[in-house]
């Protein structure tokens, strides 16, 4: 066999398993809209937003279906913790790399990854039995948006620090060795060559971290109240969408199931969109 | 090949359908694994859509067994039902709470949100932390039920899931309220978890009292049939009730039924 036919059974390979990855996603995402259908035919599109509240029924008639204060809720918590976790994580990243010593660098690294690791039932029950307690020293019950945003910037913070640190080992040494040569100071160094050679990386860890929070449910379960409502502070209970999901779905009957499915797409819109805008926001030059 | 001619080799009631209450579906579903292991050949096939469409499946023919977490109303009485276990569900607060003692009225009190601080109810000066259960629950159904509530009215600072995550939330706030399983509750308290148990209607919340008919919240997990069981499904009622499965009950947090 000549190398170049090789070459193209290997591409052909390869283009039949990127084409299996899109498709997993595509019958998700068409699975999730078929399994809706029926709410939208019932229910209707407006009454998911204009409703009074949410009360399902397994009747779209007896029901209540508004899915905003749970849309917001979602928002908040993933809008909090992604605005503590980028600067903390990407704060981590230049300490392990430009200021530890190398033995203490590689144990935080070690710790961070160890982080990561942790699955997030135990993150939402060291929550509910520290977090909240604390919490409800300041303002009764504990169980609120704020516990949601601390527990959700502590699970996705080794994701930014992670993926910034990989970014950052990627900035060619001299890049480095230049500015030195310029006597450039450390921090000047790192605002003016650093970050702009290591932004793509930066960006996706904050991408990636943006959807690990908006999925996030167990841990929010637990510490988040599970009131549907729109918060008006930090201290109010709060239920997201994807905790709506995991508490109703096993008991949902009828129009109050394909309710449910109809949030997920939401869910699944959101986050299209989050990535279509972060891509627009660069104009796609951040990863050429 | 193989699979069509076993399937048309024996059409009989080698397959047991099983329909209804989402309560008892887990337990059923765990009987039927056992089941199935000292009757070789044969499956048990349990799936969930609440005690409404257990009765109609049993009715219909659809199902060979129906489930419903309830006792049968009048115009059911031409089914057969056979209880496998006894639910209750108790009110729990924190251990360091005063509290030994509240009324119907004072619950109802509080979970409308008329009552938001313990003074009012005779305890500390607190507000209280409300714990409802998640729509479509079996418990919150009963709880509704007994204090003749509609879910609307009630005015929740925490809305939970499962047993656990109400203990839990009660054990780590000393001024909650909330209700949950009794078997679950019970065995936590007796277990080391800052919990107590309130009595209803006079009534001390046990297992105890649960099995011998005198607490209030309760209700039988009732299998139901169309016709009088024969052949399997009569073996699979009868192992349903036997001793042999008493600590799947317990697992689940059920009360098995004495005989």
């Amino acid at each position: 066999m000549s190398p170049s036919r090789v070459d193209q059974i290997f591409v052909w390979l390869l283009r039949g398993l990127a084409a299996l990855a899109g498709s997993v996603l595509v019958l998700i995402v068409m699975f999730l809209i078929i399994e809706s259908i029926p709410a939208l035919q019932h229910v209707g599109f407006a009454r998911f937003f204009t409703d009074s509240s949410w009360h399902p029924a397994a009747k779209a008639a007896e029901g209540f279906y508004n899915l905003v204060p749970m849309l917001a809720g979602t928002l908040f918590a993933m809008a909090g913790s992604v605005l503590l976790a980028t600067p903390l994580g990407i704060l981590s990243a230049l300490f392990c790399h430009y200021y530890a010593p190398p033995i203490i660098a590689r144990q935080y690294r070690r710790v961070i990854e160890l982080l990561a690791g942790i699955p997030s039932v135990v993150y939402g029950f060291w929550g509910l039995v520290v977090l909240v307690p604390l919490l409800r020293h300041i303002e009764p019950s504990g169980l609120s948006l704020l516990a949601g945003i601390i527990i959700l910037t502590i699970m996705i913070l080794p994701t930014v620090a992670l993926m910034a640190d990989a970014a950052m080992a990627n900035v060619p040494q001299h890049y480095l060795q230049g500015a030195a040569a310029l006597g450039l100071s450390r921090w000047a160094i790192l605002r003016g060559v650093v970050f702009p050679a290591s932004k793509a990386g930066l960006f996706t860890g904050v991408i990636l971290a943006t959807g690990r929070a908006i999925g996030e449910t167990m841990a929010i379960l637990m510490v988040c109240g599970n009131i549907v409502q729109t918060p008006k502070n930090l201290f109010e209970p709060i239920r997201t969408l994807t905790a709506n999901i995991a508490l109703e779905m096993a008991y949902a009957l009828g129009d109050h199931r394909t309710a449910l499915f109809f949030s997920g797409v939401l869910l699944m819109a959101m986050i299209i969109a989050l990535v279509g805008l972060a891509e627009h926001l660069v104009k796609g030059k951040i990863y050429g | 090949m193989l699979g069509f001619a076993a399937c048309s080799k024996s059409p009989q009631t080698d397959k047991l359908v099983i329909t209804g209450s989402s309560t008892i579906a887990p337990l059923m579903a765990e009987i039927g694994k056992r089941f199935e292991q000292t009757h070789p050949g044969v499956r048990v096939d349990v799936q969930t859509g609440g005690s409404s469409r257990g009765i109609a499946d049993a009715r219909q023919g659809v199902a060979d067994i129906g489930m419903a977490s309830r006792a049968l109303k009048e115009d059911e009485n031409d089914l057969y039902a056979f209880a496998i276990a006894q639910d209750g569900i108790c009110i729990i607060l924190h251990q360091e709470n005063p509290i030994a003692n509240l009324s119907d009225e004072q619950v109802v009190a509080i979970y409308t949100g008329k009552i938001n601080n313990w003074k009012d109810a005779g305890g500390n000066d607190a507000p209280i932390t409300v714990v409802n259960k998640a729509e479509g629950r079996s418990t919150l159904e009963l709880f509704l039920h007994y204090f003749k509530l509609k879910n609307t009215d009630i005015k929740a600072d925490v809305i939970i899931g499962d047993n656990q995550q109400g203990i839990k939330t009660v054990a780590g706030n000393p001024d909650a309220i909330g209700y949950v399983s009794i078997g679950s509750a019970e065995y936590d308290a007796t277990h080391g978890v800052p919990i107590k148990l309130l009595p209803i209607g006079g009534v001390a919340a046990s297992i105890e009292n649960v099995k011998n008919g005198a607490f209030p919240l309760s209700r039988p997990l009732n299998l139901v049939t169309k016709t009088a069981p024969e052949g399997l499904a009569k073996q699979l009622i009868e192992f349903a009730q036997s001793e042999s499965v008493h600590d799947i009950i317990r697992e689940q947090y059920f009360v098995p039924i004495a005989r």
